[in-house]
């Protein structure tokens, strides 16, 4: 793999600008460092996916299909007959450019082609070329181009440098989603064969061993037994979750990255003690342990084969409602996809009500899911947690919205409201950069992968640049976020263009300033680094 | 080399027209091409609008611009985040009448400073301001227009033309709308020319309708204002030809069919082109759908079969571990090996 040890000057070394040539003769250059590696053949065969093979984009010969010109036609033709999205989004751009400097990819890169408008265009063009009569007879001349394998591999490139973060669709006068246009170019590919490990492989973890990170059910439960141990050391308090077992009023998702990995475990260890304080009826589930959906990056069909096991296995332990974790483009496929994909769910749930406020989820009547954060806001609303505020008070906290529940789901004050329940000091970074303006951590829809961290850090440079901002005005140190994969790459993000900034999920803030019945005296937060509040009403004392 | 070609092709129709009715072909330009451009223009725009209707939308799919409906103690944002068809009809009508989602444009810059890079996000609503002017003064002169083929005028559009004349500047009386749509479709161009990014991804067809439309407005004015066409004229040629029953163009300067032929000319080219927006804003995904699957079942008439990795086939797979593990299981071992 290419370390990346670029300088941010070396980095943002270009100046936004039209190259000499044209975009249609203008061809990306693939070198190690620019592309994620390709889907590896056993994961590819094991998923039932198209032509498995070993390949890399560096070669001449990507082996695809001999009739491959015949497949992409025909699957354009199936999804413009599928998708009035796709269809209109064909030919409703104007190009009037409102959407060229939304992205974040463009922003810190500066190569046109990640104007969300022209990487569309790479797919519109064939479009005209192929589909629509001007386009066949007067070919260029009217934006049409001839489908080779040029196109194809300029697809690869482009579609896997787009987030599906939906930022430019909030700016474009007709709402054209350039997720929507990458989602069907993925598809396309991915009938060739063509796709990233990073994607593929989590897909088929998660199929088969209930999580993307193919975590098994005993390992599942060994690692939760673990944090249950470090919340003991921390708190002085034993928690045994349940796991697998029926009739519990609840049963709980969260994304496997929670479980897994640093500082996702310090949210999950938060998640747990809350549920402990508030004696909530619940269970978890090593069949359903993920609730991140990779599918929804690789094609609809996945998308809706991942989320099945959520109903079936609320099913089959008896659940009323499922309650959801932190995690960004989960919660993207819960509130637009799930119950269409998977619906109606199963006939013994029932709206979501929570069992310690009464208050009725009124948003989710159909789907039986709640998000954490609107779960927990709640609780504070109703006075039922108690906090010790100062167990926070080094911290001075940004919050990040994730692109999905942001663009995708409309939930900006939950997680606000929570986060300023049990931190004195939070701060907002500039307007144009959070809510529904938010920027992506540059690592979403299977990009979070370490062999493309030179754009990572080019896509991460307007969310850096704002974290950077509140950093140097308020001596923001901390970064709180609803969703796993930005816990997981907003670290080197914030290494690169923030340092000193550490990233953590809200839950983590929530169990760090919540007071638990029979808890010994916090002298370390989740993480186990001493509180330094402890040390300073020491001194106050003396 | 793309505004060139446009502006080359553009001429090439004002010249065919203009010598054409002048060497008696009024017939073909003031007749014939009329009732053909109509004729295109109607059937095309309804197929286009039915091959978009005819494919389904699977999924709830909208761009959700702010707070989402909740507990009753946060506030909601509906006209960015509707859960209603009433909220988004308002949503669509803001969309629509004042573009609002264009309104939120900004324009990138990044300031390379000795403490580092600064990114800056600065507000450049001139493509808005221009291209909401440009889309009104064009629907006030359409409606303008009525006054050549309905007799008597309605009042509406009297009203119309006594406001777009309000200033009462020279004779015949100065429109606005004329010098504003005139300045909008400057701008538009001089952007699409100047900017690189925008320079970068327009094509042919995104010069071609802003020159012709800039042709359809500069014969009008130079007929209003400085040709001195024969109106009552024209009037009585454009309404024989709206009840069907065509008179002579005896005495009708050229340029009032080098005029009607680039209008028809758009006309015939709008349903196939981007212009179609207009029909097309209406059924975008992300903007007339209300953000509610999450209350209501959203159906997908083609949805495949579930298929998925059953907890069946996964206990199978792991039985032993989890037994090992004290987790639970549907059938236990012996069960499972009989």
């Amino acid at each position: 793999m290419a370390k990346f040890n670029m300088t941010p000057d070396e980095l943002l070394n270009f100046q936004f600008g039209a190259p000499n040539v044209g975009w249609m003769e203008h061809k990306p250059v693939f070198k190690e460092g620019n592309f994620a590696y390709p889907g590896k053949a056993d994961v590819i065969r094991d998923l039932g996916f198209p032509n498995p093979r070993e390949w890399s984009p560096l070669d001449e010969d990507w082996k695809l299909p001999e009739n491959w010109m015949e497949i992409v036609r025909d699957g354009m033709k199936d999804r413009l007959d599928r998708y009035r999205s796709f269809k209109l989004f064909m030919d409703i751009c104007v190009r009037c450019g409102a959407c060229a400097d939304k992205c974040h990819f463009y922003i810190g890169g500066g190569d046109p082609k990640n104007m969300p408008v022209l990487r569309a265009e790479l797919l519109r063009s064939i479009y005209r070329g192929e589909f629509t009569t001007a386009g066949k007879i007067l070919g260029k001349w009217a934006g049409g181009r001839p489908l080779t394998m040029d196109v194809v591999k300029e697809w690869f490139f482009y579609f896997y440098q787009c987030t599906e973060c939906r930022r430019c669709s909030l700016f474009c006068p007709y709402g054209i989603d350039t997720a929507e246009v990458t989602m069907i170019a993925r598809e396309l590919l991915q009938l060739l064969g063509i796709n990233i490990n990073w994607m593929m492989e989590p897909v088929r973890n998660c199929n088969r061993m209930g999580n993307h990170l193919g975590i098994q059910p005993h390992a599942f439960k060994d690692i939760v037994d673990f944090l249950c141990e470090d919340i003991e050391a921390v708190t002085g308090i034993r928690i045994n979750p349940p796991m697998n077992e029926k009739g519990h009023e609840v049963l709980f998702i969260t994304p496997s990255g929670d479980v897994f990995a640093d500082p996702g475990i310090y949210t999950f260890m938060g998640y747990l003690m809350l549920f402990h304080e508030i004696g909530l009826d619940y269970t978890l589930s090593t069949y359903a342990s993920e609730g991140g959906n990779f599918g929804l990056f690789t094609s609809h069909e996945m998308m809706k084969k991942l989320n099945a096991k959520m109903y079936a296995e609320a099913e089959r332990l008896g659940s009323k409602w499922i309650l959801g974790g932190e995690c960004g483009h989960m919660w993207r496929v819960i509130n637009q996809y799930m119950s269409t994909h998977n619906g109606p769910c199963p006939p013994k749930m029932e709206t979501p009500v929570s069992p310690i406020t009464g208050t009725v989820f009124r948003n989710a009547t159909e789907t039986k899911m709640v998000h954490i954060a609107e779960f927990t806001a709640d609780l504070v609303r109703h006075n039922k947690l108690k906090f010790d505020k100062r167990r926070n008070s080094h911290l001075n906290v940004t919050f990040h919205d994730s692109c999905n529940p942001a663009r995708g789901m409309g939930m900006f004050e939950e997680p606000r409201e929570v986060i300023k329940a049990c931190c004195d000091n939070f701060f907002e970074m500039p307007a144009q950069t959070i809510r529904e303006q938010t920027f992506c951590c540059a690592g979403g829809s299977g990009l979070n992968t370490d062999e493309i961290m030179e754009m990572r850090m080019r896509g991460g440079l307007p969310r850096g640049n704002a974290l950077r901002h509140v950093q140097q005005k308020h001596d923001v140190n901390t970064m709180a976020c609803v969703c796993a994969i930005d816990r997981a790459t907003l670290i080197p993000l914030a290494d690169y263009w923030a340092p000193g900034v550490t990233i953590c999920g809200v839950h983590e803030l929530v169990a760090n300033a919540l007071i638990m019945k029979g808890e010994q005296e916090r002298t370390m937060d989740l993480r186990q680094n001493e509180l330094p509040y402890l040390d300073e009403s020491a001194e106050e004392d003396a | 080399m793309a505004f060139f070609i446009s502006l080359i092709l553009v001429l090439t129709l004002c010249a065919a027209s203009y010598y054409g009715a002048e060497a008696g072909m009024q017939w073909l330009f003031g007749m014939t091409i009329p009732y053909l451009a109509i004729a295109g223009f109607v059937c095309g725009f309804a197929y286009k609008i039915y091959s978009w209707a005819k494919s389904p939308v699977p999924f709830r799919i909208p761009t959700t611009g702010g707070q989402q409906y909740s507990h009753e103690w946060i506030k909601h944002n509906p006209l960015d985040n509707p859960h209603t068809v009433s909220w988004t009809v308002g949503r669509m009508l803001l969309e629509i009448l004042t573009f609002r989602s264009l309104f939120r444009n900004t324009e990138v810059v990044i300031h390379r400073t000795e403490d580092g890079p600064r990114v800056a996000y600065n507000s450049a609503r001139w493509l808005w301001l221009f291209g909401l002017i440009f889309h009104y003064c064009f629907l006030v002169i359409f409606l303008r227009h009525f006054r050549f083929f309905l007799d008597p005028v309605p009042f509406f559009v009297r009203a119309l033309e006594f406001t777009d004349g309000i200033f009462q500047i020279g004779a015949p009386r100065l429109y606005q709308t004329d010098v504003l749509i005139l300045a909008a479709l400057a701008f538009l161009l001089l952007r699409r020319m100047f900017d690189h990014k925008v320079r970068y991804i327009s094509l042919i067809s995104d010069y071609f309708p802003l020159v012709l439309i800039s042709g359809i407005a500069l014969s009008g004015i130079y007929m209003r204002y400085l040709g001195k066409t024969d109106i009552n004229a024209v009037k009585i040629y454009v309404m024989g030809l709206f009840t069907l029953s065509p008179v002579s163009a005896e005495g009708i300067a050229p340029i009032f069919f080098m005029h009607l032929f680039l209008v028809c000319a758009l006309l015939l080219y709008f349903p196939w082109s981007k212009l179609m927006h207009l029909g097309g804003v209406f059924l975008s995904p992300t903007r007339n759908l209300p953000n509610d699957s999450r209350m209501r079942m959203h159906v997908n008439p083609w949805n495949p079969p579930k298929k998925y990795h059953t907890y069946e086939a996964y206990e199978d797979d792991f039985r032993e571990f989890m037994v090992e593990a004290g987790l639970p299981v549907d059938k236990p071992l012996d069960k499972a090996d009989a």
